[in-house]
């Protein structure tokens, strides 16, 4: 005989420490299966795109490091191709190595986070997250020697970067790149053949790819649908047409497909940051103060700029009046626009699937809130 | 390499399908009327010369005057990228616009975003209220118009009209 059930709402978050932040779901669960899901957002809405038009084009660096505060250097890195494309500032190459070699250890890094906080959302309490944080450990270490900050770096400027990388932080990188490569070769020994991750991840939230592409989804997401798009390559940005690299796809579109396309991408980066290593030149890590002043007076007009953030598309849309600062900045946020789909995903769904396709998903709430 | 429409080649497109929808071009930009936005955007979704399927950005400007919408469209299958404006609001009137979800879900979050901090209504979304601000918050903070909490204070403090006049 069939037990009866009653459908019940339950909230879940803000303070709930597998919400990755100050995230809030009402979801109504009928038994254990969910029925149906309200994501509450703005919990750490801190109104960044207003702030932004009483600060000047390079005080806004600050800004943009603490909405997705796991991949800081993408975050500058989107910003600052948007201002150079508004005031049409060509940077300087050396520059633009080092911001790219910043940049790919931040994916790996912000991969690395998702990664381990899935597993740890998975029921692996504790070691596959410790493993994924001590190798990000040491990739902030790294920045630490680039720009002396671990988290809300600011080590871009307009036209590059604004200090040199130390002697030493080459041998650093090199050692860096090898224990990258260990940490994620032994997280794959354990994990991805591991029983208990297939039977919890194969098959569960599985997004068909058309309705990815309405919904405006994009980054690893996509790509474990099997979509090829990665703005990386499609429309390379800084010198990413002089690197080459594999994209990672997938087909399952399911929730393993989406931690198995971010774990091999670290591969990936690696594969890049030796390519910039190889191809960077001794120079100015940016133009002088003469050609690219701190108070920056782009011309009057518009302009959009967008990258391959670890989370999908991330853009920031400019308007200058001439001035000093912004007229108006928007932030294209790939966490926010990522969870479309949240309900689609969840719906018909178990309980103790929730979490686990929660973190599939890799948002980060300072840049879902800004 | 993504190809990038010019607004003038756009303009000309768009008017084959949809004539009359085109206020004017300029750069990479097209103006459209506010009222053709729908059928235009499911044009240039569905069109073969188009394929506009994945909404990148959208998001809205205060011109004091007029609000500004953009729509930055992606192409995925033509590697193509174009950009869709159109003003609403003359003279800060009640400011609405159709809204783009029935084409693209991608902008169900993004209109919501639009219409809580920059207060333009889009018709015929399926959850239109607001997302980072709760209900009952008073104004939309992204208008130029709108008052700080430190600008209120300020221009409430004795002596405050005179310092303000002083800083402009």
């Amino acid at each position: 005989m069939a037990i009866k059930t009653q459908p019940v709402t339950v909230n879940l978050g803000p303070q709930h420490p597998s919400t990755h932040g100050v995230f809030r779901m009402r979801v109504m669960f009928d038994g254990e299966e969910i029925v149906d899901v309200e994501p509450v957002f703005g919990y750490l809405h801190r109104g960044s795109e207003k702030l932004a038009e009483e600060r000047t084009y390079t005080q806004i660096v600050t800004l943009t490091d603490r909405m997705d505060y796991v991949s800081s250097m993408l975050n500058n890195q989107a910003y600052i191709l948007a201002v150079e494309k508004l005031a049409g500032i060509e940077p300087s190459p050396r520059g633009v190595w080092l911001r790219m070699i910043a940049s790919e250890l931040q994916r790996i890094a912000s991969h690395l986070v998702a990664t381990g906080f899935l597993l740890q959302d998975l029921g692996a309490l504790g070691t596959p997250l410790i493993y994924a944080m001590r190798e990000r450990e040491n990739i902030l270490d790294l920045f630490e020697m680039l720009c002396g900050a671990r988290i809300t770096n600011s080590y871009l400027r307009p036209g590059g970067v604004f200090m040199d990388a130390p002697a030493e932080f080459w041998p650093a990188l090199d050692r860096g790149l090898g224990d990258i490569l260990n940490t994620v070769d032994e997280l794959e020994t354990y994990l991805s053949g591991n029983e208990i991750v297939f039977s919890r991840t194969k098959g569960t939230a599985v997004l068909p790819k058309e309705l990815l592409i309405n919904a405006s989804i994009t980054g690893p997401m996509l790509r474990a649908s099997g979509v090829d798009w990665d703005l990386r390559h499609r429309a390379p940005y800084d010198y990413y047409d002089r690197v080459s690299f594999d994209r990672i796809l997938h087909t399952a579109s399911d929730n393993y497909a989406r931690y198995w396309v971010r774990v091999q991408e670290t591969r990936e980066s690696v594969k890049i940051i030796r390519q910039c290593i190889e191809q960077i030149e001794p120079g100015d890590v940016r133009p002088s103060f003469d050609e690219v002043p701190r108070l920056i007076r782009p011309p009057v007009g518009d302009a959009y700029a967008a990258i391959e953030g670890s989370k999908g598309e991330l853009g920031f849309y400019l308007v200058s009046d001439g001035s000093i600062a912004p007229y108006r900045m928007h932030v294209r946020a790939s966490s926010l626009i990522n969870l479309t789909l949240l309900r689609d995903m969840l719906i018909g769904g178990q309980f103790g699937d929730l979490f686990v396709t929660f973190g599939s998903v890799d948002l980060n709430m300072g840049e879902v809130d800004r | 390499m993504t190809t990038v429409w010019s607004g003038g080649a756009l303009a000309e497109a768009i008017e084959a399908f949809a004539p009359g929808s085109v206020e004017s071009s300029a750069g990479s930009d097209v103006w459209l009327k506010p009222e053709s936005i729908s059928t235009v955007c499911e044009g240039l979704k569905i069109r073969s010369e188009f394929k506009f399927d994945l909404l990148s950005s959208l998001t809205a400007v205060d011109y004091i005057d007029h609000f500004e919408v953009v729509y930055h469209l992606t192409s995925l299958p033509m590697n193509a990228s174009a950009v869709l404006k159109s003003r609403v609001g003359h003279g800060r009137t009640e400011a609405s616009i159709a809204s783009v979800v029935p084409i693209w879900r991608g902008a169900d979050y993004q209109e919501r975003e639009v219409w809580d901090l920059m207060g333009i209504r889009f018709d015929g979304h399926p959850n239109h209220k607001r997302i980072m601000l709760w209900e009952g918050y008073p104004g939309h903070p992204l208008r130029k118009d709108y008052v700080t909490y430190d600008q209120s204070i300020a221009s409430t403090a004795p002596g405050a009209a005179d310092s303000l006049k002083g800083a402009e």
